[in-house]
Parts: C-alpha cells; structure tokens; sequence
C-alpha cells in the first residue's frame, strides 16, 4: 500500500502550515527585541507578539520572563554541536528550546560558543556526557504541545499536504461498518443494562475510529491485549455480536463461562486476550507477548490499549521501560479521551499527554487525532511496521472524547458540563467525519447506509433475545479452570456446596443448572 | 533420610549473626551439593529441555545475588537468560504475558520481601488469568522463584516469609523446598505444572545446606506431603528450613520418650490434607511450625483445617489443642532475631506441653 500525499489544493485556511517558514522570520524579530529592549515600548510589542508567537515557538515563554537577557542572534539560531549527539530531535523548535534558559550572564560572542567545545567530556556508565560550566534545568516542558497527526478535516475532507496510508474501498467500507455497529451494539447494550437485563456495561462512543481503524491496520497474527473499551477491536476480527451478547447475559455460550461482568470478552481464536478490570495490568503482559513473537520470530507485534488514566498506573512505566530495554516489537496504544471516570487529565499528569512520556523511556512516539479514523489507521499500519521491523516499542497517543459516561454506573452529567458532551457527540463524531469522507469517494449512498443500521439493530436484538432466553453455565463450572485440574479441597468443597443446595434450593437461582 | 543426614551436616546450633562457616563434606555415592548449586541444576535442566524456557529478574546474567543462575547466560544466552530493570511489578507482568503465549516463564524476584509490588499481577491476573478466560487463556508456564525466610543477620528486608498472603489466593500453587534433593526435583515439577507457582528458596540453606543430589532430570510431586520420620505421639508440620529445627527437636523429645511424626508440607496451596490428616488420627496431636508472624500465619489454616477434620472422628480425637510455635507478630528485628525465631526450644517445649496436656 502505497502513502498517499494530499496535493488537491483545498480552502483557503484549511489544514496546517508548516512551522518553517514562520521560524525563518522569527529571529529577525529578535534582533528587533534587543534593540528595543530598553524601551518601555518593548512591553506592549512584547506582549502582543509574545502571546501569538508563544502559540508557537517553545523558546518564547522566555520572553515573558521579566529579565530576559540580551541574547543574540547568533547564539539562539546556531545549536552547539553536543546538543545533536544523543538523539535530540532535527527539530529546530527543541534546539531553540533548550536556549530558554541559558545563562543570566550576557554572551554576546560566538567565542564564548567555540569555548563550550573544549570542554571536557567524560565517560559515565551509559555513554559520553558533556560538562557544561552553566547550571541549566530541562524545563518541565518544551513549551509547544506535540503536534497531532490529522488526515481528514472536520468535514471528513483529506486535508491539503497530509499523507496517510491508503486503503482500499473493501476495507473502507468495512471499517465505517464496524464503527457504526460498534455504535448501535453500545446504545442498544447500554439501553438493556438500564432495563435491567444485564448487569453492566460500557461503552465506546466518540472513539470508533480508535477501535475500528487501529484495529484495520493490524493483522489477525498480532495479539491485543485490551483495556476494557476496546470492542471493536473484537468486532473487526470477526467477534459476532452473538458472541457479545452471551458474554454480556453470561450464559452458556460466554466463552468466559460466566465468571466475569459484562464486556470483559475474550477470544483466543481472534488473539485478543481477555479484559480484566483493573488498569493498566495489560500493559506489561503485552511486553511479555511480544518478546515471545520475537523470539519465535513471528512476522507480528503485540498491541494494547490503555486509556489517559492508565498511564498514571505503575505498570505502565515498568511495560515501556522493560519494552525499550528488551527491544520488543509492540505498540502501546493510549486512548487519551479527556477523563478517567470523573478525573480530568489535568488531575491526571501534568505532562503533554502520554505522547511526551515515549521518549523519556526511550521509546518512539506519535500523537494522532483519535476522532480521524484515517489519522488512526496510517499511524498504526506505520507504527507496526516500524516495531516489527526494528523490533522496537512505538507509543501512539490519540486524542479524542469519552461521550460516553464511564459505565452505567456513571452520571457524567454530575462533573462535566452537558454542551461539552453533546458538542463531541455530534460535531466531533468520529463516524459521521469518515462517513463524509466515503460519500466523497462516492462508496456510499443513504439506502446503504440505512440498511446497514436497521439490519445491525435487528441482529443484534435477535442475538438479545437469543442470549437472554439461554440457561447459565452449570454448577460444575464455578469450580472448573482455577487450575488445570481440580484440586481435591475444591471437590470437597462442590461436595458441601451441592449438599446445602438440596437444603435451600431457594436460596439459588434457577437460570444456573445444577 | 535425607534430612537426617541433612540435619548432622547442618553445625546450626543457634543461628549466627554472621555468614555460618560451609559444612563439612562428607564423600558418598552422589554428588553432594549445596541448596544453591541444586537450584541451578534444575535450571540448568529446565533450559536444556525446553527451548521456549526462559530466566530472568534481577541480576540473573552474571549468576545472581546467591549464585542460583550462575553459567546460564554462558550456556543459553542473553536471550533466553536476562537481566531485567528493577522493577518487580514489571517482571511478573512480563512474565505473565510470556507464560500466556505458552513459554516457561522463571522470573526471579531477588527476595521475598520485595515481592509486594508485585502482589496485584500475582493476584489479580497471574492467579486468575485461567479461570476468568473460561480456560481460553492460561499463564500455566509461569514459576516465580524467590529466596525468603531469616538468614540470621537480614532484619526487616532481607528475612521475611510472605507464604501466608499468597496461600490465599485460588489459581496459585506455592511449593517450598527443605533441602537441596528436594529443591531440584520440586522446582522441576513446579516449572512443568501448568499453573502459576511461587518458589520460595529457604535462602539460610543456600550454602548451609549439602546433600547428595542426582544429576540427573527428576520431579517430586506437587500437592503431597512427606512423612520424613514416622512416629506416634505427636504430629509436627513444617516446611522450608524449619524443617531441620524441627528435627531437632525430634532428637531431644526422643531422648524424653516422645515419639514424634515429623511431616515437610512441601506445597502450601493446594495442600495435602489428607496426609496430615491420617498422622493426626495415628497421633491425636499436631504442632506446626513456620519462622512468619503466627497471626494469619499458614499454621492458622493448617491447625483449623485439621482441627475441623479431627477434633472427634472414628473414635479418635484431638488430645490437645493444635499448637504453633512461629515467629512473633513484630517485624523481622535483627539484633532480637533469635528471640523471634521458633527455636528448637521453643518447639520441645511445645511438644512436651501438648503431650503431657
């Protein structure tokens, strides 16, 4: 599959700029500043400009420093050489960031400059290290945000310049059919827990892209290891929606024999490993895996997913940090959709997200916008290729919005505002921006699209209705698969437990056979 | 016999603050090993026979903090024999996902006592990974090993017996060695069961310990106890190095005419009722033994489970209350340690009460 450049020009105004041509004019305004620096004018023209100019250059927080040194061109365009070695980014921004702090002495000469070369460089454990006479902080963050991968615009328009990995009608069609049966499965799921007939559940909206799209961009070989909002992962690999709902009713029929609440599916078959509900645990299983694939020499990678909260977890810095060291070929994939449970990201880190955290474990990483299904797929289908072929770990970041509450024991109404969940339901859907984008491609028309719903929404209440009406595991189970075999206190133990039944039949339901 | 022997060897007497001098070898027919040297055979044999088996923790490449994975790297490589970071949560997370893919996952935590943070991937996924699957998924290849218990100098971080906390979790198994024979066969069979295991090694024994053990490829069952002596009066239950102090007080309570049985667990959970069940119908009364804090300790189950079995039954019953003689309910304390530890006194004492109750 060939990576497809945008070249259609679009609307004035759409898409991004490129940084550059913005940055050849920057220090030329700098050189103004210096001059002006001892004027009380400097204080209007710094503020103005500062403000729209610190949108976007790291270095210019400095500039709202009261004392801010004369610093001249020269130094802050041209990076000393060290500052190269090591992995530090091409990236002019970051070279520039690191000036932001530079000595409150005034170094006017590029002397000074050729001075810092002879300075000693010494061999700790872990490679060569310059000294530096300065005492210099890191900041605690660049101070421009990691830019967000985009593909398709809010209109569902491929933005003019952007690349992404195209794919065919067949898959198209298939990924936008999934994301709306993810999305019919979850309100109508959703609707049968507040009706009673199953216990729990939760659901995905506002992040089928996510779960669709990254899910297209993988192979039935890799192994995903799920948070818990990821169905439609499963769903893509050819989970049916029977197969959901028996989980969900735990009958007979759940795989899981029903021993856990609903949507912590599982499949074997489809290489998506069983949810769990606490966070995060995930995550170092997935390195595991994918040091066996690698071992083995698989032609695969291990996936999973966690959610904003789950970074704060302590398993998710052991799993990065033994995934770089092992040099495992695996994609951690963040669903950064603003909240864990009523915890906003603010309450979270105080890092950009989980995209800034890769590098610091030494690992690859990308920010995408999770609502753009094509964003998701290109940056997926690259990063797998990129961990398979290097054996490496890759970070994916996507943004999006939980329009959802947590689960139907949430109310999110209680700690967000009701216009900021509606605007990301209906503006910012995922699914109706992709649709767009397949309409324009003329894959679409209304009839299919209506047929498509009705018919989801009639299997699905069927595979209701089916699973609802089916008994329970039997009795047996409940003691089965704690290990292997079963151990002899546990036959003891279904011994007294059958001997009280017959005591106080009652006491038990009639759905679960004995 | 093996412990007899084991038990002339051992010049333990009281235990030492320093490292105790190694004991003196006596040639014989095998080859005499110590507890370490042991493990590491039943690694190196672990390795040897299947190519999906992998060790790894702590400083496990250069051979580890007590020598029990010394020359498997050399032999087996840096793939399959690794160093990972020091992070214990990490290891068992890692270990269970590569088990889950149907390797021999060995992950070493370099002592019990810092086990804990791995205590929720042990718990909540390790132990249950089979059962919430509905048997689709199983993390079966998966043996966690970890030196625990006193080592006469090791205080609060280096002694402490966490058995207690992990026997109360359904879907693990936790085996714990006496002695070098025993140590290579059960790792084996620990290593082979299809479940997740934890492995404690007595670490006092690591050198202390040296018994003849055959070279060659042998498991000892799990989930069965072994009457290492046959007696009539009185039942004792231990495992570990507890083992040696209770045999011990075996010899002395001979010289008073007591009888002892003296039975080595061997597997914590699921363990063998039945075993200790039959000698304490012979007997009428158990003691049981371990160096960890007697509140909550493993002997709690141990003296209710039988307590329930044998208190009236067949005619026989318990003629005395089920005793403990375990650590104290403090922290492992250095310069008291020897004042914590269920000595071989405290442990006659013990069995001269309840047998004269």
């Amino acid at each position: 599959m060939s990576i497809r450049h945008q070249t259609k020009a679009n609307k004035e105004g759409q898409g991004e700029k490129p940084h550059l041509d913005f940055f050849l004019f920057l220090p030329h305004l700098l050189d103004l500043f210096s001059l002006l620096h001892s004027t009380m004018g400097l204080w209007s023209v710094r503020s103005r400009l500062a403000h729209h100019l610190g949108q976007k250059m790291a270095y210019l927080g400095a500039l709202q420093r009261r004392s801010w040194p004369l610093v001249s061109f020269l130094q802050l365009w041209n990076p000393r050489p060290s500052e190269l070695v090591g992995g530090l980014s091409s990236n002019p921004i970051n070279r520039c960031s690191d000036r932001r702090f530079a000595s409150i002495k005034a170094e006017t000469s590029a002397a000074a400059m050729d001075d810092r070369c002879r300075y000693q460089v010494m061999d700790f454990p872990g490679g060569k290290v310059m000294f530096i006479p300065e005492m210099r902080f890191l900041a605690e963050s660049p101070g421009e945000r990691i830019s967000c991968y985009r593909v398709l615009d809010d209109d569902g328009q491929t933005i003019s310049g952007s690349s992404f990995q195209e794919v065919s009608k067949e898959i198209a069609l298939k990924m936008y059919s999934d994301m709306v049966t993810l999305q019919i499965m979850d309100t109508i799921f959703y609707e049968a827990q507040r009706q009673g007939r199953i216990s729990f559940y939760l659901t995905s909206i506002g992040e089928e892209a996510i779960n669709v799209a990254s899910a297209a961009a993988l192979t039935i070989n890799d192994i995903v290891f799920p948070q818990y909002r990821e169905p439609g992962v499963l769903l893509w690999r050819g989970f049916t929606l029977q197969e959901f709902a028996n989980q969900c009713f735990g009958n007979k029929s759940d795989y899981g024999k029903g021993r856990q609440m609903p949507i912590h599916y599982g499949s074997n078959r489809l290489n998506y490993f069983t949810v769990s509900s606490p966070i995060a645990t995930q995550i170092p299983h997935a390195v595991g895996a994918a040091y066996s694939l690698k071992m083995d020499k698989k032609h695969a990678c291990a996936v999973t997913y966690f959610g904003d909260g789950g970074t704060s977890e302590g398993d998710f810095h052991a799993a990065l940090n033994f995934a770089a060291v092992m040099e495992v070929p695996i994609i951690f994939f963040c669903r950064n959709n603003g909240w864990a449970i009523s915890t906003p990201t603010t309450e979270q880190f105080r890092s950009d997200g989980a995209v800034i955290r890769g590098q610091a474990y030494g690992l690859r990483s990308i920010r995408v916008d999770g609502n753009d299904a094509l964003a998701v797929y290109s940056a997926v289908h690259a990063a797998r290729e990129m961990a398979i072929r290097e054996s490496r770990p890759i970070l994916v970041e996507a943004l999006t919005y939980r329009v959802g509450h947590h689960s139907t024991s949430d109310d999110s109404t209680k700690y967000r505002p009701v216009d900021e969940i509606e605007h990301w339901r209906t503006a910012r859907d995922p699914v109706s921006r992709y649709r767009k984008w397949i309409e324009r491609n003329g894959w679409l028309c209304d009839d299919a699209e209506s047929e498509l719903r009705s018919n989801v929404r009639k299997e699905l209440l069927h595979a209701i209705q089916v699973a609802e009406k089916m008994e329970k595991p039997p009795l047996a189970e409940l003691f089965t698969d704690v290990y292997d075999q079963v151990p002899s206190n546990l036959h003891e133990q279904e011994r007294l437990l059958r001997e009280t039944i017959k005591q106080h039949n009652g006491d038990y339901p009639p759905e679960v056979p004995v | 016999m093996a412990l007899r022997g084991l038990g002339r060897r051992i010049s333990i007497g009281k235990r030492c603050f320093s490292s105790a001098s190694e004991v003196e070898k006596r040639p014989r027919d095998g080859k005499q090993i110590n507890l370490f040297s042991a493990i590491n055979q039943a690694l190196h044999i672990a390795l040897e026979t299947d190519s999906r088996a992998y060790v790894f923790g702590e400083d496990v490449g250069f051979g580890g903090v007590f020598r029990c994975t010394t020359g498997l790297a050399d032999r087996f490589g840096r793939n399959r024999v690794f160093n990972t970071p020091l992070c214990e949560q990490g290891i068992a997370g890692f270990a269970i996902g590569l088990a889950a893919m149907g390797n021999r996952a060995i992950a070493e935590i370099q002592f019990a006592d810092y086990i804990y943070p791995a205590f929720d991937q042990i718990v909540n996924e390790a132990a249950k990974f089979r059962y919430r699957s509905g048997n689709q998924f199983n993390c079966g290849g998966l043996t966690i090993r970890s030196p625990y218990g006193a080592v006469g100098h090791g205080g609060h971080y280096h002694s402490q017996s966490p058995e207690a906390f992990f026997c109360h979790v359904p879907g693990l198994k936790v085996v714990i060695p006496r002695s070098p024979q025993q140590a290579k066969g059960l790792l084996l069979a620990c290593i082979r069961d299809p479940n997740p295991v934890v492995f404690f090694e007595p670490k006092w024994l690591y050198r202390l310990a040296v018994e003849e053990v055959p070279e060659r490829d042998y498991m000892l069952p799990l989930s069965q106890a072994e009457v290492i002596r046959q007696g009539s009066d009185i039942t004792l239950v231990g495992w570990g190095a507890q083992l040696s102090v209770l045999e011990r007080a075996c010899d002395e309570a001979a010289k008073d005419g007591i009888s002892c049985e003296l039975i080595d667990l061997r597997t914590l959970i699921p363990w063998d009722k039945e075993t200790v069940e039959a000698s304490v119908r012979k007997t009428g009364r158990l003691l049981v033994s371990h160096e960890a804090p007697v509140t909550g300790g493993f002997g709690a189950e141990i003296s209710a489970s039988i307590a329930e079995r044998c208190f009236l039954r067949h005619g026989l019953q318990l003629e005395a209350p089920v005793a403990r003689i375990c650590g104290l309910d403090t922290p492992f304390p250095l310069v008291y340690e020897p004042f914590y530890m269920p000595t071989k006194n405290k442990v006659l004492d013990a069995i001269k009460a309840t047998v004269n109750y």
